[in-house]
């Protein structure tokens, strides 16, 4: 038994964490692209804030698309509610309030997390720091998932927590497909050339998955194969698949604790049943982007489910 | 005015208390000392044992500095100090109970009816109720300062919700860790079964209808921009028990439970960190959004102890303070063993006179105000500050009590020139169901500013490690 907030602190605690972490990615990827592009890397990052779900916010504060006005406001501007800075913050904010429920060395490494990137973005970041700022960003999130996962019991608590991070994690992984998911059609793909490989690339580097990708395909880029590997892989940390059985597993384990199955634990398995039935090539024959925008909507709609189902408010 | 310094009163004897601390003191290398006070801060942020601070919005979260040098009280001077308040706690607590029903302490003319009736800490909404277990503060900050070997005085009782215990606990955690070779030298008295011995004592005054093996006790916050909010979180931990906020709560069936994941849970005991005002909007404040609805309702049909109980404020109230002497006696049938800080209550025409003749020797403090806010040090206030407090007493003497500029005893502190004395006081913490528990240690605090009186964590106040020695 957990009081609703508690739940509901454990859950968004945990989705602002993994939220700071993929944003820092995202921008990680961007800068790249940046780097290795010798034309105008705009229009990069300009999908990068997309993926953000941040464009209007961002066209509110600038006019063009740079890497230090993107990065400024994607990582430590805090009139931006989804900036790393104002994400840790709330993500703090839930801890201290679920504080009871978190291990000592849990609270402290998000406490230790929330000081470090003060200090970090206190002000402007020079060009030259920014891959040091953002592996910061990735290393500090991985510490207190190491602290997570090495100290707390395998229990509600732990439950709503890795219920709050795959729903994340699967928004995100989502965006991120949607945004690009013209670079994957294979009407507009220009299959070999240059750019499509750095697109596809930037795809794989902004979920860290560029590396893991030839592990498991042993191939060169293809989108499709791209596509399998961000929605159906259900051994990519990352993809959609893995991320719904993760859901429907901790849904599981809270049905058995409390005796009770709640109609949230069905949506989410029709979610996964439909990844694990599904081929990539069904997918784009029913639309890429119509299948991510339904997910992202269903995904949204299982968050507002375990909430009501759970009392969260 | 040379205040007493309980390491060397005279300048170089070290007294018997600090002998040991003192041999392990001489053996240290000074930088490796300053080097642990920058540890101890590491640990305190890492920790994240912060207050809030009203009134600023920048680095809303401070840490209250800490010293690492212990104050120090020896077995015979603590048996003696618990004595005094052990007796003043059964004097509040048989005060409160005669307050809200037969008020025969009013009958006898010991204390004047109007301070009572026009007394805003007094609830109407009390008179009549017996709290389960005929208890009413539960949990009770003495606030107690010392100006000679032997001469210790009660300042403050605080009897509605007394924060700091978490700073005690921390304190001694974070001395352990840093000096844990000092804890085999000296044999100092453990203070860390705190939060269980509040948890049991809660249990021990649950309703008479509760007929659980084991009540189920919360802690309520007002949340997390409090200023308390992480004493009131780490007690809910150490105790083990819910850390519930009002939106939380909700009267379901006469009893008051909590919204969790499985539906509503009744609570027993409800250890209520937010004050009287904010606890039902019912029955008190109608815009708080800190309370429960109904609350008061369930508690009067004896379905929820609510500790410490509402009303309780009234036996701490800076006006009554004046009388705790004859309130001691006329519950206790003794002289009080602690005495009062003399004050004069300005609400009385000649007092009044005496205060704005004295401005300059007195301290002066709202009858209702706490944390060291909206009172004046006289001594250390300039022409100009006097000059305008006198004109607010003038207006409201009623809202002010005065007392003499005490000689509060100092404690050294470590500074970057070595130790040098600072004002100290003392709260130890008194836990009541149907017995008397005091820890043995508190909270020093400890003015930081060289010579300053105010020891107050708002003002610049730090604490220290305070040490009850098992001897």
């Amino acid at each position: 038994m957990l009081l609703g907030r508690t739940a509901n602190g454990l859950y968004w605690m945990n989705r602002y964490i993994e939220r700071s972490e993929n944003t820092a990615r995202l921008v990680d990827a961007g800068l790249r692209l940046a780097l290795t592009r010798s034309a105008d890397p705009s229009e990069e990052w300009a999908s990068i804030v997309a993926s953000a779900g941040a464009s209007i916010a961002f066209k509110e504060r600038h006019t063009d698309f740079t890497a230090e006005n993107v990065s400024d406001f994607l990582l430590r501007d805090t009139s931006n509610p989804g900036s790393v800075m104002s994400v840790m913050e709330t993500a703090r904010n839930n801890g201290r309030m679920v504080r009871t429920a978190l291990t000592r060395e849990t609270w402290e490494s998000l406490n230790e997390a929330w000081m470090s990137m003060k200090r970090m973005l206190a002000q402007p970041i020079d060009g030259r720091d920014l891959p040091k700022v953002l592996d910061a960003i990735k290393r500090e999130t991985a510490l207190i998932r190491g602290a997570f996962h090495g100290t707390m019991l395998r229990n509600e608590i732990f439950d709503f927590s890795q219920i709050g991070a795959f729903v994340e994690r699967a928004d995100n992984t989502a965006r991120i497909l949607d945004v690009k998911y013209y670079v994957l059609l294979p009407s507009v793909s220009w299959v070999g050339s240059t750019l499509d490989n750095y697109q596809w690339e930037s795809i794989l580097r902004s979920v860290s998955a560029h590396r893991s990708y030839r592990w498991v395909y042993d191939a060169e880029y293809k989108p499709t194969l791209i596509a399998d590997y961000l929605i159906l892989n259900g051994r990519m940390p990352r993809s959609l698949a893995f991320c719904y059985r993760n859901i429907a597993e901790s849904l599981g384990f809270l049905a058995s604790e409390y005796g009770v199955r709640h109609p949230c634990q069905d949506t989410a398995e029709a979610i996964l049943g439909r990844l694990k039935v599904s081929a990539v090539k069904d997918i784009f024959d029913q639309g890429l982007h119509e299948f991510l925008t339904d997910f992202i909507g269903d995904n949204n709609r299982l968050g507002n489910e375990i909430a009501q189902n759970y009392r969260f408010y | 005015m040379t205040a007493f310094d309980e390491m060397r009163p005279d300048g170089s004897t070290v007294r018997d208390p600090y002998q040991g601390y003192d041999g392990w003191l001489q053996s240290q290398d000074k930088a490796r000392l300053t080097e642990k006070t920058g540890d101890a801060e590491r640990v305190f942020r890492k920790t994240g044992i912060t207050f809030n601070v009203y009134g600023e919005t920048e680095a809303a979260e401070r840490l209250i500095p800490f010293d690492i040098v212990p104050r120090i009280i020896s077995g015979r001077e603590w048996r003696r100090l618990t004595q005094g308040i052990e007796q003043r706690v059964v004097a509040l607590n048989a005060f409160l109970d005669d307050i809200y029903h037969r008020q025969e302490i009013l009958r006898a003319g010991r204390i004047p009816k109007e301070l009572i009736a026009g007394n805003e800490a007094f609830l109407p909404e009390m008179i009549g109720v017996k709290p389960p277990g005929g208890v009413y503060t539960h949990i009770i900050g003495v606030d107690i300062v010392r100006t000679g070997e032997d001469e210790f005085y009660v300042l403050e009782d605080n009897a509605r919700t007394p924060s700091g215990v978490s700073y005690m606990l921390e304190n001694r955690e974070t001395m352990m860790q840093l000096f844990p070779e000092l804890f085999q030298q000296v044999k100092v008295r453990p203070v860390e079964n705190y939060p269980q011995l509040l948890r049991q004592s809660l249990s021990r005054v649950r309703p008479n209808g509760c007929r659980k093996d084991v009540p189920r006790v919360a802690v309520l916050t007002p949340g997390i921009y409090n200023s308390a909010y992480f004493e009131h979180a780490f007690l809910a931990d150490q105790m083990g028990v819910e850390l519930v906020e009002g939106s939380d709560l909700r009267v379901v069936d006469g009893r008051v439970a909590m919204r969790t994941t499985e539906g509503y849970k009744e609570i027993d005991v409800l250890y209520r960190r937010v004050d009287d005002d904010f606890l039902d909007p019912l029955t008190f404040r109608p815009d708080s959004a800190l309370g429960i609805a109904g609350i008061m309702d369930v508690y009067r049909a004896g379905n929820i102890t609510i500790a410490n109980a509402p009303g309780t404020g009234i036996s701490d109230d800076k006006a009554i303070y004046s009388y705790m002497p004859e309130i001691v006696e006329f519950y206790t049938g003794r002289k009080a063993l602690l005495g009062n800080v003399p004050t004069w209550r300005c609400s009385e025409e000649d007092s009044l006179k005496y205060v704005l003749e004295h401005l300059e020797e007195l301290v002066v403090k709202e009858v209702h105000g706490s944390g060291g806010y909206g009172m004046l040090v006289g001594p250390a206030a300039s022409k100009k500050e006097r000059e305008a407090f006198a004109a607010k007493l003038k207006a409201r003497p009623k809202n002010y009590i005065a007392q003499p500029t005490l000689s509060l005893s100092t404690c050294p502190i470590l500074t970057e020139a070595g130790l040098s004395p600072r004002h100290v006081d003392l709260r130890p913490f008194v836990l009541v169901s149907d017995k008397i528990q005091i820890v043995p240690g508190g909270l020093t605090r400890v003015a930081l500013k060289e010579g300053s009186l105010v020891v107050n964590s708002s003002q610049g106040g730090g604490t220290k490690d305070t040490w009850v020695l098992d001897d």
